[in-house]
């Protein structure tokens, strides 16, 4: 299981690379968070307010062992800026999957 | 009389010398019927434009309070207009007008509290109140508006935390009494018309008070109301932090706080223009066509310069200023749009949009918490577009704008103040803190502006 937190403006480009490389689903959510980005501030009618919490794209993507690797370069090479905020990837072990309409396990399922 | 009209000018195209012949004669005199006609259409015509800023404020206030509120503001707003019409009618009209008939001349007028009461149906000439003026219903339709306006002022800059019923209460006395007594000095013909009680002055005419569509009696009047409302009802809650930070609250939707402005704007044609109170005469309808350019004019100037303005200094343009700069540009001319040539409307509209610029956060380092901007607008602004009368109108001084101000102000204030500080007593103005982190529209309405959006 990857999950991967990229900048909002690279999602599409991200996911044209991954469905290249024959990944066929992932999970996409809106998220709000800081790291070493940090916030930063803004003006509202003459008040300086602090936003300290950045947008960022989480993404989830259950790969079979052989791919992860491949997952894992190509989401770094098309999401890096080479900016502050470009975002992490984490690897995690799955437990188990099933595919709800067949019923299908583990590697089947993803 | 329009068929020999017609007939005439077919001539002068058949015959094209006689064209020279008929330009020399004098122009046909417009009837009195006439004038009666077109002066009762400008009051329907700037009556109506007037009608429709109250959608203005609404859409604006609606804009700027965040969605937790949005639907109390537009209670508020459609309360507070259909309250002024009635309590202007049943008071406010016959106070605001005594037509020389003073109870304490020149400041009470005799015919309170009657109320207003309209011409008979199908009248002719001879049955007008007014044979040389304008029907009385078009004059009373108009007036009722600006008083209207007045009370939607005050509305904005106590969102988010005033309650609903002791807020209705004050607009009915504004309406019903603050806002037209005062009004009766200067446009109802009594002191600040005739000159203030001073014969000198007043013989050497520095006693004159001029605010042709009212920069203060209008704008100021709200923009005072307000104030004293803010001071005495306090900042939302979170406003000002313990080290004397200001938080923002930003707005729910700027579109709508765009759209309430452009309306505004459109609306401040019938406000201005209306206030010629004239159009059956060349004069009169050129005097209209100066006004709304001049208004135009100071209006972009405002939203501009705040755009500009807030570039330079917070480093990206700040869009409720810019729709703060072109209300500031609107109030500015209000008080003189007819003398000004167009680039002096805008210089007098650009002051109005810098003065907003540094008032908004001038009020915040008060920690007056004005939610809308509508004190910089309407009464910095409006005291601003009063001073400035006097650089292109020659009949007005300083002094007799300056101290018909201070009188106007000192009126409103103490008055508003006096009835803000029965209401805190008496009723309690202010929600409680739960209601008022909930957000207004649960707690005092139990129905909510956008149900079917996540709380902002």
């Amino acid at each position: 299981m990857i999950i991967a937190l990229i900048k909002p403006f690279k999602l599409e480009e991200v996911r044209e690379a991954l469905t290249g490389i024959g990944i066929s689903g992932m999970m996409v959510s809106e998220i709000k968070g800081f790291g070493a980005q940090s916030g930063h501030t803004e003006i509202y009618r003459g008040a300086e307010y602090a936003v300290n919490y950045v947008p960022k794209i989480r993404l989830e993507i259950a790969v079979t062992d052989a791919l992860a690797d491949q997952v894992i370069d190509t989401i770094a090479s098309t999401a890096r800026t080479g900016k502050i905020g470009d975002g992490k990837i984490f690897t995690l072990d799955l437990a188990a999957a099933m595919r709800v309409r067949t019923g299908e396990t583990n590697e089947d399922a993803i | 009389m329009k068929h020999f009209t017609s007939l005439a000018a077919g001539t002068a195209l058949l015959a094209l010398p006689s064209m020279a012949l008929a330009q020399d004669a004098a122009p046909a005199a417009v009837s009195d019927e006439m004038v009666w006609i077109m002066n009762t259409l400008l009051f329907l015509i700037g009556g109506f434009l007037v009608f429709f800023m109250a959608a203005g404020f609404t859409m604006l206030e609606g804009g700027l309070v965040r969605s937790k509120n949005v639907t109390m503001q537009m209670t508020k707003n459609v309360a507070l207009f259909s309250l002024a019409t009635i309590f202007y009618w049943a008071f406010g009209y016959n106070l605001m007008y005594p037509l020389g008939d003073w109870a304490i001349e020149g400041y009470f007028s005799a015919l309170f509290p009657a109320p207003g009461v309209l011409e008979a149906v199908g009248i002719d000439l001879s049955g007008a109140d007014d044979a040389g003026y304008a029907s009385t219903a078009s004059d009373f339709f108009f007036q009722l508006m600006f008083a209207a306006a007045t009370a939607s002022i005050v509305s904005g800059a106590l969102a988010e935390r005033i309650k609903l019923w002791p807020f209705l209460v004050f607009v009915v006395i504004l309406t019903s009494l603050i806002y037209p007594l005062q009004a009766s000095w200067k446009w109802g013909g009594g002191f600040l018309e005739t000159g203030w009680n001073n014969a000198e002055l007043a013989a050497a005419e520095l006693s004159y008070f001029y605010d042709f569509a009212g920069s203060t009696v209008v704008h100021s009047v709200g923009g005072w109301a307000a104030l004293t409302g803010a001071i005495i009802l306090g900042p939302r809650l979170g406003k000002y932090g313990k080290d004397g930070r200001v938080n923002p609250m930003p707005g729910s939707n700027l579109a709508l706080a765009t759209l309430g402005t452009f309306i505004l704007w459109l609306g401040w044609f019938g406000f201005n223009g209306g206030s010629q109170l004239a159009m059956g005469s060349v004069g009169d309808i050129a005097d209209v066509g100066r006004i709304f350019a001049n208004t135009n004019a100071a209006a972009a100037a405002g939203a501009v310069m705040a755009l500009i303005l807030t570039q330079v200094l917070y480093r990206k343009p700040d869009l409720t200023m810019i729709l703060n700069g072109a209300l500031a540009g609107l109030v500015s001319i209000t008080a003189e749009p007819l003398t000004p040539s167009l680039g002096m409307a805008t210089l007098i509209g650009g002051i109005g949009g810098v003065i907003v610029v540094f008032a908004v956060p001038f009020l915040d380092r008060l920690k007056i918490d004005d939610v809308v901007g509508a004190i910089p607008v309407h009464l910095c602004a409006g005291i601003w577009g009063t001073l400035a009368v006097v650089l292109t109108n020659p009949d007005a001084t300083l002094i007799g704008q300056i101290v018909s101000i201070v009188i106007v102000g000192v009126f409103v204030s103490v008055t508003s103040g006096i009835v803000w500080m029965i209401l805190k007593t008496t009723m309690g103005i202010r929600v409680d803190e739960e209601a008022e982190i909930n957000g207004l529209d649960m707690a005092e309405l139990g129905m909510e502006a956008y149900p079917e959006f996540s709380k902002g």
